[in-house]
């Protein structure tokens, strides 16, 4: 227990704000372009209704991966399917294979709760629980056991500093995340999901209903994050996908239409259908 | 070292502990796959409770038509168990006579309670008085026949000056008094469900407030409206302390109000309190008629919900 | 001509608008109708019983003589009654209701079970009381006892409490489901931890309101046996008991005008604790509501 506490005191000096050592650990990650996690083939279906059609998609390590396209076309869908939150639908069947770190997610051994603490959810409207902040946060580490208070006084600390937004709350911590405004509670939220230190982090239009000062506070955490996780967010905001992640995927009715570079998707897309939603043609 | 190693290596110590944790949650996962069938279990107990109910109405009652003949029960016309007469019908008969002026009092008075607070009452008067209202519903059936008999009955006597003390009219216009909330509430609601487009229509064709209750509201209405009388009538019957204060220990086959009667509830509540003997004839009669009373009320209840049911089809 | 003929449209619309108000004035008379008799009730009795209310009355059990009877004995019966009904009422209930909300899925059993509880709701008090009589005090034995009667009316609002809990559940948005289940956390922990803590002031409201019904009942008590003429409190649950609604009933049912003054200082006190119970309970929501 005092190791770990030794440790996230380092990290709080060292693995977030110290530039240089993430940025060559970041051009490590893009050398190596390991994947995190691989699609294959997967179909979906809500009832007798197909949603998604063969995807096939390597989200790579430690970078921020854009998933666009018009209303309805699959975006949710998918990235819940990834965590396997989809599930919570009873009509919904699957088929194909996800892998996370080359583990098949749909396979029964793999567990659905184990899987949920290495790849965590944000979700379109913040969903604080109508507790304070610090219970919150240290909601994910409680459930998975971890009782101890120091140790979840050192979680909490630093998943909101993580989250950037200690500084704001380190003196209303016990105060009722109910009471914060949207962006906060957005912040808590990215806070409680980092409490397990998850490996993904998918998030599913997270900015949506916040103000642009918020918006863009949520952007730039998005850039810090993706130094340790690897980020899936889903977005109707073109600009927003150009400005902040890496990779690109544009969906279009329940099919991968694209998926490449950001730059070389918006400057130089290769399907016609993925043109003429960046030029606004439809959607 | 290395920081950018240390950082990760503090990664993965969160994780870590959760994996060591998964290790021993053994007891957890037990618990998860002992919760729900708990849970089922409790839920079972309310169908229990069902079947226990029928279970005791259905066994006491066939230990007592091996003493009384069921054909003596349900078409004799004196009820007089301590001398061995066991004809229900003054019960039933007592039953729906009071259930009869609770109708007459509550039905008018709760439907036009409820054409007052849906059409006429502005939103501050309603959210006022409707809780008062309800305020009704919720006192004691005791309270109600304590107020039966040394008010209301008071109160009759002076209009009517030969009225007894125990009397059908005082107890039956009190559980009158007492469902009045129910028909007010239930046909309220339903009023307001009616959409405001089809007034509207009416209104535009220039329409007073009273004839759009009569030829627009009311209608549309009209099950819901029903189905709250239904419900309240069951209620009615099975109401139990108002007449047993108010209305007498009478068995007594007749439609004129003034007159002391017995309700089948009033009467268990009688046997109950008397010296009844385990096993006697009269504790096995309980059961016979509180089986009456139940399929009386059961009736009522599943009309009320066919009849809500097509209601809630025609939107 | 056309001047008549508009004479005579105006005048039917005068007709028409007249009856209109008279109908308003009859349907608001209607209404006060129901609130007059509640006046009247609540004069009545307070009028009756206020002179028997003194601190004798509250400090003493039942008694041969008007001035020296109580409803000490009473009262503390009740609140034993209603300490068993809510145990046994909201462990079953609220359990029952996260079945039914959680777990069950869309089957024809589940809809049975829903079905089974609303008419269960329908069922006059009086059977329960005769259900308990044969369960409670003679197949297991009870008696005439406190555990029989509390049983029994732990049945009886049990309906009441599994319908308070469900629309309670239900208004706990999936929001917060899906926050936990994505945390990794399993059913059963986002239940307990997430979901019942939300849902706890409707729960809590619905239980007092389904008390304070239980609690003024007094027909299927009088069946499984409260007795009327009990002098010292029930030491167990095996004990032999009385009951607030009791007493009055008893007294209210006696021919001497004195004993109806002891019943409707009874009658106060009763009404007092439900309105304290319902307080309670509007308070509970008022913070909730506030909270969200
Ligand atoms: N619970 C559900 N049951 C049945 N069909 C569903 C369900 N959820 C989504 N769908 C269908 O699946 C398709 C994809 O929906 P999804 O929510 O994934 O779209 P989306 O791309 O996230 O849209 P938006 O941008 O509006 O959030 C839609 O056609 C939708 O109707
Ligand atoms: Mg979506």
């Amino acid at each position: 227990m005092t190791k770990i506490s030794e440790e996230t005191q380092e990290t709080r000096t060292g693995g977030l704000t110290s530039k240089p050592v993430v940025d060559r650990k970041d051009k490590q990650q893009k050398r190596e372009s390991k994947n995190v996690m691989q699609v294959e083939d997967l179909n979906l279906w809500y009832g007798s209704n197909q949603a998604l059609y063969e995807i096939n998609m390597d989200v790579p390590e430690k970078r921020v991966t854009a998933i666009i396209g018009p209303s309805g076309c699959g975006k949710s869908t998918f990235i819940k399917t990834l965590n396997r939150m989809v599930e919570m639908v009873p009509i919904v069947k699957t088929s194909g294979s996800i892998k996370y770190r080359d583990q098949d997610i749909f396979n029964g051994n793999f567990k659905q709760e184990y899987l949920r603490t290495k790849v965590g959810m944000v979700f379109q409207s913040p969903n604080p629980f109508p507790k304070s902040v610090y219970d919150n946060v240290a909601y994910g580490p409680r459930v998975h056991g971890i009782k101890k208070k120091e140790v979840l006084d050192e979680i909490v600390e630093k998943s909101l500093k993580d989250a950037a937004i200690w500084d704001e709350l380190k003196d209303r911590l016990d105060a009722n995340a109910y009471g914060l405004s949207g962006g906060q509670q957005q912040r808590v939220c990215i806070a409680r999901a980092l409490a397990v230190e998850p490996d993904v982090i998918l998030m599913d239009e997270p900015t949506s209903s916040l103000d642009p000062i918020s918006t863009s506070k949520v952007e730039e955490l998005v850039q810090e994050l993706k130094k340790k996780y690897s980020i899936i967010i889903v977005t109707h905001n073109m600009q927003q996908a150009a400005r902040i992640s890496d990779k690109t995927a544009f969906f279009l009715n329940g099919e991968l239409v694209e998926f490449a570079e950001t730059d070389d998707l918006f400057q130089n897309p290769q399907d016609k259908r993925t043109e003429d939603y960046i030029t606004g043609r439809f959607g | 070292m290395d920081k950018g190693l240390q950082s990760e290596g503090n990664k993965l110590n969160v994780q870590d502990l959760i994996e060591r944790n998964k290790q021993k949650t053994t007891f957890g996962q037990r618990i998860e796959k002992v919760i729900p069938w708990f849970l089922l279990l409790c839920a079972i107990i309310s169908v229990l409770t069902t079947v226990g109910i029928l279970f005791t109405l259905l066994r006491e009652s066939i230990g007592f038509f091996s003493n009384v003949s069921i054909i003596d029960f349900y078409t004799g016309t004196s009820w007089s168990p301590w001398s061995g007469e066991y004809g229900v019908a003054p019960l039933i008969g007592g039953t729906l006579l009071i259930t009869l002026i609770a109708t007459v009092v509550a039905v008018p008075l709760g439907l036009m309670s409820a054409i007052f607070l849906s059409e006429y009452a502005n939103d501050k008067v309603r959210r006022v008085i409707k809780p008062i209202l309800e305020v009704l519903a919720g006192i004691p059936t005791v309270v109600y026949g304590y107020f039966a008999l040394t008010f209301v009955t008071p109160m009759f006597q002076s209009i009517i000056p030969d009225l007894g003390i125990f009397n059908a009219l005082s107890g039956g216009f009190v559980v009158g008094i007492m469902i009045i909330p129910m028909v007010a509430s239930l046909s309220e609601d339903a009023m307001n469900s009616v959409p405001n487009a089809l007034r509207e229509g009416a209104y535009g064709l220039g329409a007073t407030k009273l004839e759009v209750v009569y030829k627009v509201v009311l209608p549309a209405a009209l099950s819901g409206i029903v189905a709250s009388i239904v419900l309240a009538i069951s209620r009615a019957i099975g109401e139990t302390m108002i007449v047993t204060i108010a209305a007498g220990a009478t068995p007594n086959l007749t439609f004129d109000p003034t007159e002391s009667i017995q309700t089948m509830t009033a009467f268990i509540v009688q046997a109950a309190t008397g010296d009844t003997t385990f096993g006697s004839t009269i504790y096995y009669s309980l059961y016979a008629v509180g089986m009456t009373l139940f399929v009386f009320t059961l009736g009522m209840n599943l009309l009320a919900q066919y009849i809500s049911r097509k209601f809630r089809e025609e939107y | 001509m056309l001047g008549q003929n508009e004479e005579g449209i105006k005048k039917r619309m005068e007709g028409r608008v007249l009856k209109n108000k008279i109908m308003a004035g009859l349907f608001f008379l209607a209404t006060s109708v129901g609130l007059i008799f509640l006046v009247l009730l609540f004069y009545r009795v307070l009028t009756q019983g206020i002179g028997y209310l003194n601190w004798n009355y509250l400090t003493s059990g039942p008694a041969p003589y008007p001035e020296e009877a109580g409803i000490w004995v009473g009262m503390i019966g009740s609140i034993m009654l209603m300490a068993i009904v809510a145990i046994f009422s909201v462990i079953i209930g609220v359990a029952s209701a996260i079945y039914l909300e959680e777990y069950a899925s869309q089957n024809k059993f589940t809809e049975f079970i829903r079905v089974n509880i609303s008419n269960l709701a329908g069922v006059p008090s009086i059977v329960f009381g005769l259900l308990g009589l044969t369960f409670f005090v003679y197949i297991f034995n009870f008696g005439y006892t406190l555990i029989a009667g509390g049983l029994t009316m732990a049945l009886l609002i049990l309906p009441v409490i599994v319908v308070a809990s469900q629309e309670a559940l239900r208004s706990v948005p999936i929001d917060l489901h899906q926050a936990s289940l994505g945390m990794g956390a399993t059913k059963w922990q986002t239940i307990a931890r997430v979901i019942l803590p939300a849902a706890l002031p409707g729960i809590l409201t619905g239980t007092i309101i389904a008390l304070s019904r239980a609690i003024g009942e007094t027909a299927p008590l009088i069946i499984v046996g409260a007795a009327t003429a009990i002098y010292t409190l029930p030491d167990s649950l095996l004990a032999k008991y009385t009951a607030m609604p009791i007493q009055i009933y008893n007294w209210t049912a006696r021919p001497q005008e004195e004993w109806q003054f002891v019943a409707g200082a009874g009658i106060i006190i009763l009404l007092a604790v439900l309105l304290l119970m319902n307080s309670i309970a509007v308070l509970i929501r008022n913070k909730f509501q506030q909270r969200l």
